[in-house]
């Protein structure tokens, strides 16, 4: 155990010296590190949002809206088929199924067919190659009627790009907001998580992430009753009056047929939003509103209507403006969300953590006064009980808290408010294992072996402990990085490598240390 | 040595108390079993969904007059407490009916309430927890704290006889069921960070207990004639050092922690506080008796004559 070869040693002191330089960028201004040498590390650890302030969303993509859009206009496509084969019959839409009825049984083969040439291929998505299967289902039952139901597949891969494409949106809006360093990730099959550092106010990163931004141009019918909308027209509220507007179902015009949207102000400096038709939108926008001169055209954003001006006369540009009876930040957002686009369903907030920066300031300052009060108090009694001993323990312990905030910085994790917690316990825990060994070295001596035995066995003794000891909590923290979230995950990971690096201390550089003092000094006693 | 905390070789009889402990840990364990059926946890908005708004006010805050003025918005149950200062207040109120919008909308109208009544208010921190995230996080905190339990079962018996583990095991869940006590009887916010703690707990008197059964199995193997108490009383000696020598410094950390640390982390620490006093404690007057209880040595070393293989391959070279 007491066998350090030259280069053992220098594993030892490389190791270490490496993890300590790693956690020096931690203690040095921006400035200081932009002048340092490029090889060196300029990782910092990251502070988690609990510490630096910030917005936390967790969002889900609405996946029944997905299903229900997808059903419909798999409907749609089944009639135009039906409608292609001049099959009469009728169609519906019940729960999650499509059922068809065809008028002439004669005809039923023919439908089912029809049908079952609409089917395209997906694929799963799950690994290479993965098992592609049919989007739809087509079964013909002994009643006459014809079930449609979309796959598992389908359904799954449907949700699976909604997700992607929402992701994208998602990113485009905040971008569009200008905060620092978002981070926008998908997380579980249906969620996406948002977090934006240093943004304390997230009521308006909330209300731009809630809008699902379906913007669509209809004409108004305005000789019909809003109670009574005939059909192909639907009634909608409008946003300022509340009054009822009946409209054509069909929408002449949507949000994709946009390339720009601004701010801007009309004659009695009201905001507005301007925005531009790209090449396609633009030649229709001008048939419509040439077709339609002095009639209402309303500019509906996700079912509400929010501006139905009168057309004065043909707009020819491609450009338009809508005047609603905005604030500034109204106008500013909905251009922002016109800009990133519509999301394909809605998003719903399930859960949001919101800290402002002085509570975080607040809190990392907390966390380091109770980590060097700690460390001291650890210390000095390390020293009192252990004396030189204590002492080594007590390098090993420094070089423990380096080696961690080194790895930690390296790797890019966070740090949380119970990450620092998990330090400061690391603390307490670390000099375990050297408590162990000392214990030991102490029986060691009291059974009368010499300086070299006592060490030698003290270490032999004490290893095996030291390691079911540490395993164990290791497991812990490895279950609790596995089912924790969010800050309990950062306890776990500064927990988890705190372990490690107290091991490595404890076990390799006090025993060199140790092993040096006694090759220089060959004491006759222990001083423990 | 400057300071001697234990004296150097004890001898104290830890086996003739196991009667008392039992009868202690056994009023312990039903007593929080009973609270907590009775009076219950605390539940964080962590686990049952919610939310909470943190705020700091220009002057000392009236807690009163706030839970009148948010009483009007009819949430429900609203709980408005100071927090850490005179200045600072924790308003918590449960999910509303209606599911994540619902409970969305009466935070916006909160805290608007707050900005128009209390002049120069800051919110400081706000949390929103809808039914299901709240519903998945209990489950993965349930699920957390039973695997490792189960893991830590499964090592300990890997690396010992039966009998440690079951014993580890029954130390562990001692130390679960009075952290869970401890809450009851605190009603401290039961949040997920305190499933952090409780699986620290769980590692930190799992570590105690497998340095006495090390030491335990080291006798046995040492001592072969000495009767089972005597033995085990020997090595919960041995260890005694250790054990208190860690906890202490363990603690040292910890209560630098709760005095400075800031309340965010407050109840956390405390968990840990009492986890690391339950745990030092199970594993000197639970974890060893156990043994005894479990018939140690009469299936392991008394039938087998001779080196026991299954003791020889742990032993490190």
């Amino acid at each position: 155990m007491l066998d350090f070869p030259p280069w053992k040693i220098a594993v030892v002191l490389l190791l270490s010296f490496v993890g300590l330089v790693a956690a020096v960028p931690n203690f040095l201004s921006d400035d200081q590190i932009e002048s340092l040498p490029g090889f060196l590390p300029d990782n910092r650890i990251t502070l988690g949002l609990d510490l630096q302030g910030g917005a936390h969303m967790l969002l889900e993509v609405d996946a029944d809206a997905i299903v229900s859009e997808r059903l419909a206009n798999l409907e749609a496509e089944i009639r135009e088929a039906l409608r292609d084969k001049r099959i009469l019959g009728t169609i519906e839409t019940r729960g999650d199924r499509v059922y068809v009825r065809v008028r002439d049984e004669s005809q039923r083969s023919a439908a089912l067919e029809a049908v079952r040439d609409l089917a395209t291929p997906v694929t799963d998505g799950v690994g290479l190659g993965g098992a592609l299967s049919r989007n739809i289902e087509v079964a013909s039952q002994g009643d006459g009627q014809i079930v449609v139901a979309m796959t598992e597949a389908a359904i799954r891969a449907r949700i699976s790009g909604a997700v992607d494409q929402s992701l994208e949106i998602v990113r485009r809006r905040i971008d569009e907001m200008g905060t620092r360093e978002p981070t926008i990730q998908r997380q579980g099959a249906d969620r996406i998580l948002v977090q934006v550092p240093g943004l304390q106010d997230s009521q308006q990163l909330r209300s731009l992430l809630e809008t699902t931004a379906k913007l669509t141009f209809h004409m108004v019918n305005a000789a019909a009753d809003p109670n009574r909308p005939p059909p192909g027209f639907m009634a909608l509220p409008s946003v300022d009056t509340g009054e009822m507007l009946v409209l054509e179902r069909r929408a002449r015009l949507t949000g994709e047929n946009l390339v720009d949207a601004s701010v801007g102000f009309d004659e009695s400096s009201r905001p507005v939003v301007n925005f531009r038709f790209d090449s396609t939108g633009g030649r229709r926008f001008a048939d419509i509103t040439r077709e339609n001169v002095n009639r209402r055209f309303a500019i509906v954003l996700d079912d509400e209507i929010i501006s139905a001006p009168n057309i004065q006369e043909p707009i020819l540009g491609g450009a338009g403006r809508i005047f609603g009876n905005f604030t500034m930040e109204g106008a500013n957002n909905l251009a922002i969300l016109l800009r990133a686009g519509a999301l394909p369903a809605p998003l719903t907030i399930m859960e949001e953590r919101t800290v402002g920066p002085d509570l975080g300031q607040d809190s990392i300052e907390a966390g380091e006064i109770a980590g060097i009060l700690g460390l001291a108090a650890v210390v000095v009694f390390m020293l009192l009980v252990y004396g030189l001993f204590g002492a080594v323990a007590n390098i090993a312990l420094l070089v423990n808290i380096g080696l961690l905030m080194g790895a930690l910085s390296v790797l890019g994790a966070t740090l949380t408010l119970p990450g620092i917690a998990g330090i400061v316990l690391t603390v307490g825990m670390a000099v375990d294992a050297n408590v162990l060994v000392f214990e030991r070295i102490k029986e060691e001596v009291a059974d009368g072996r010499g300086p070299l035995r006592a060490i030698e066995a003290g270490y032999q003794q004490a290893l095996s402990t030291i390691l079911d000891a540490n395993i164990t909590t290791f497991i812990a923290a490895f279950l609790l990085f596995q089912f924790g979230s969010g800050p309990v995950r950062g306890f776990a990971v500064t927990l988890g490598i705190g372990i490690l690096t107290s091991m490595f201390t404890a076990l390799m550089l006090t025993r060199l240390i140790l092993v040096l003092w006694l090759r220089r000094r060959r004491p006759q006693r222990l001083p423990i | 040595m400057l300071l001697r905390l234990i004296p150097k070789d004890t001898h104290i009889p830890f086996m003739k108390m196991r009667n008392v402990a039992y009868a202690i840990s056994l009023v312990m364990v039903v007593a929080s079993v009973a609270l907590f059926f009775m009076r219950g946890l605390n539940l964080g908005i962590d686990f049952v969904g919610g939310s909470t708004i943190e705020i700091q006010t220009p002057e000392a805050a009236d807690v009163g007059k706030i839970r009148t003025m948010l009483g009007e918005l009819d949430l429900g149950d609203v709980s408005v407490q100071e927090f850490g200062a005179d200045t600072e207040v924790l308003i918590r109120f449960e999910e509303q009916e209606g599911g994540e919008e619902a409970q969305k909308a009466a935070q916006i109208r909160v805290e608007q309430k707050l900005q128009a009544d209390i002049p120069g208010v800051s919110i400081r921190s706000t949390s929103f927890i809808g039914p299901k995230v709240s519903s998945e996080l209990a489950r993965d905190g349930f699920l957390a704290v039973s695997l490792s339990v189960v893991a830590v079962l499964i090592y300990i018996w890997f690396r010992f006889e039966w009998q440690f583990g079951l014993g580890a095991v029954v130390a562990l869940v001692h130390d679960v069921f009075l952290t869970v006590g401890f809450f009851s009887i605190t009603q401290l916010d039961f949040n997920l960070s305190i499933i952090a703690a409780i699986l620290t707990i769980v590692g930190y008197s799992l570590n105690d207990t497998v340095v006495v059964y090390d030491r335990v199995r080291e006798n046995m193997r040492k001592f072969r004639k000495m009767p089972l108490p005597e033995l085990i009383d020997q090595s919960v000696n041995d260890t005694l050092s250790r054990t208190i020598m860690t906890s202490l410094t363990t603690l040292l950390a910890l209560a630098a922690l709760f005095f400075f640390g800031g309340t965010v982390i407050r109840g956390f620490t405390a968990a840990m506080i009492w986890g690391i006093v339950v745990g030092t404690y199970s594993s000197i007057f639970i974890a060893s008796p156990v043994l005894l209880l479990l018939n140690l040595r009469s299936t392991t070393f008394d039938e087998t004559d001779g080196d026991n293989p299954n003791v020889e391959s742990t032993s490190l070279s």
